[in-house]
């Protein structure tokens, strides 16, 4: 039962990843056929337009989010496949308890950086 | 998660490598894998390579110039294309989770078509528009 609810988040993160990191990819990516969230006609990772986006509320909601759903569709699609190998009970605990603290961790340095980087904006002007 | 309990994987890594002859669909089953966990390695160090943003331009420029240069370009025109696939067989798998694409449960009289054919026009279809879509981003990867 539990594992069932895991699953279904794990498609849940995939259907949100699919519409942030969609948009994520045509702003960096596809720029040159579809040119939006980029302020200044330089590329799309040079620091004017990187600030121009960091100063968004939108963008930081959308970062964080992205960040969360990522981070448990990856480890947990990661324990999926180290967990079909049939490891020891003991072992499938420490792989359960790793993954958890790694993505916690990832977690807070990920919205650590989109919220500093919003705060550097706003100042920034 | 599928309940392995009682059906272990006896072949270990080499049962999630081969398709033997389970066909088109299960080869997509191993690049799906192939593609999450190379997605997952770049989105960690992506994490930190992006978080130099919070330090200023300075930190910034610094950051995007240790990953500047030809192979850092192909490494992330791999990592876009393999985003093309796992996103669209993505959809495929969710699709044939909700029992869309992959045709009404007939009796199965001689000769019947089984799902597999029934759901094979859904895969090609997903991976032609995975293979399109990884050339467009392509483009912007030459510029």
């Amino acid at each position: 039962m539990r594992d069932q609810r895991l699953w279904t988040w794990h498609i849940g993160a995939g259907v949100v990843i699919l519409v942030l990191l969609g948009l994520h990819m045509t702003v960096m990516h596809l720029d040159a056929f579809v040119r939006v969230f980029n302020a200044t006609p330089e590329e799309p990772i040079h620091w004017s337009n990187v600030v121009a986006r960091g100063r968004s509320v939108f963008f930081l909601v959308s970062y964080v989010l992205l960040l969360g759903a990522a981070l448990y569709h990856g480890f947990y699609g990661l324990r999926n496949i180290v967990f079909e190998l049939n490891p020891a009970a003991a072992l499938k605990k420490a792989v359960n308890g790793v993954l958890v603290a790694a993505g916690i961790a990832l977690f807070v340095v990920g919205t650590w950086a989109a919220w500093a980087s919003f705060q550097f904006a706003r100042v920034a002007g | 998660m599928i309940d392995t309990k009682g059906r272990p994987n006896r072949l270990g890594i080499a049962g999630w490598l081969g398709g033997g002859r389970w066909g088109f669909e299960r080869y997509l089953y191993t690049l799906h894998r192939l593609t999450g966990l190379g997605l997952l390695l770049y989105f960690v160090l992506h994490i930190f390579v992006t978080s130099s943003r919070a330090l200023g331009p300075e930190s910034w420029e610094a950051a995007m110039g240790r990953v500047s240069g030809g192979i850092f370009v192909l490494g992330e025109y791999l990592v876009f294309a393999a985003f093309a696939f796992h996103a669209l067989n993505g959809i495929r798998l969710a699709l044939v989770e909700l029992g869309i694409g992959i045709g009404r449960p007939i009796e199965p009289v001689y000769p019947y078509r089984t799902s597999v054919h029934a759901q094979r026009p859904l895969a090609i279809g997903v991976m032609i528009l995975a293979g399109i879509l990884a050339v467009v981003g392509g483009f912007g990867f030459l510029q």
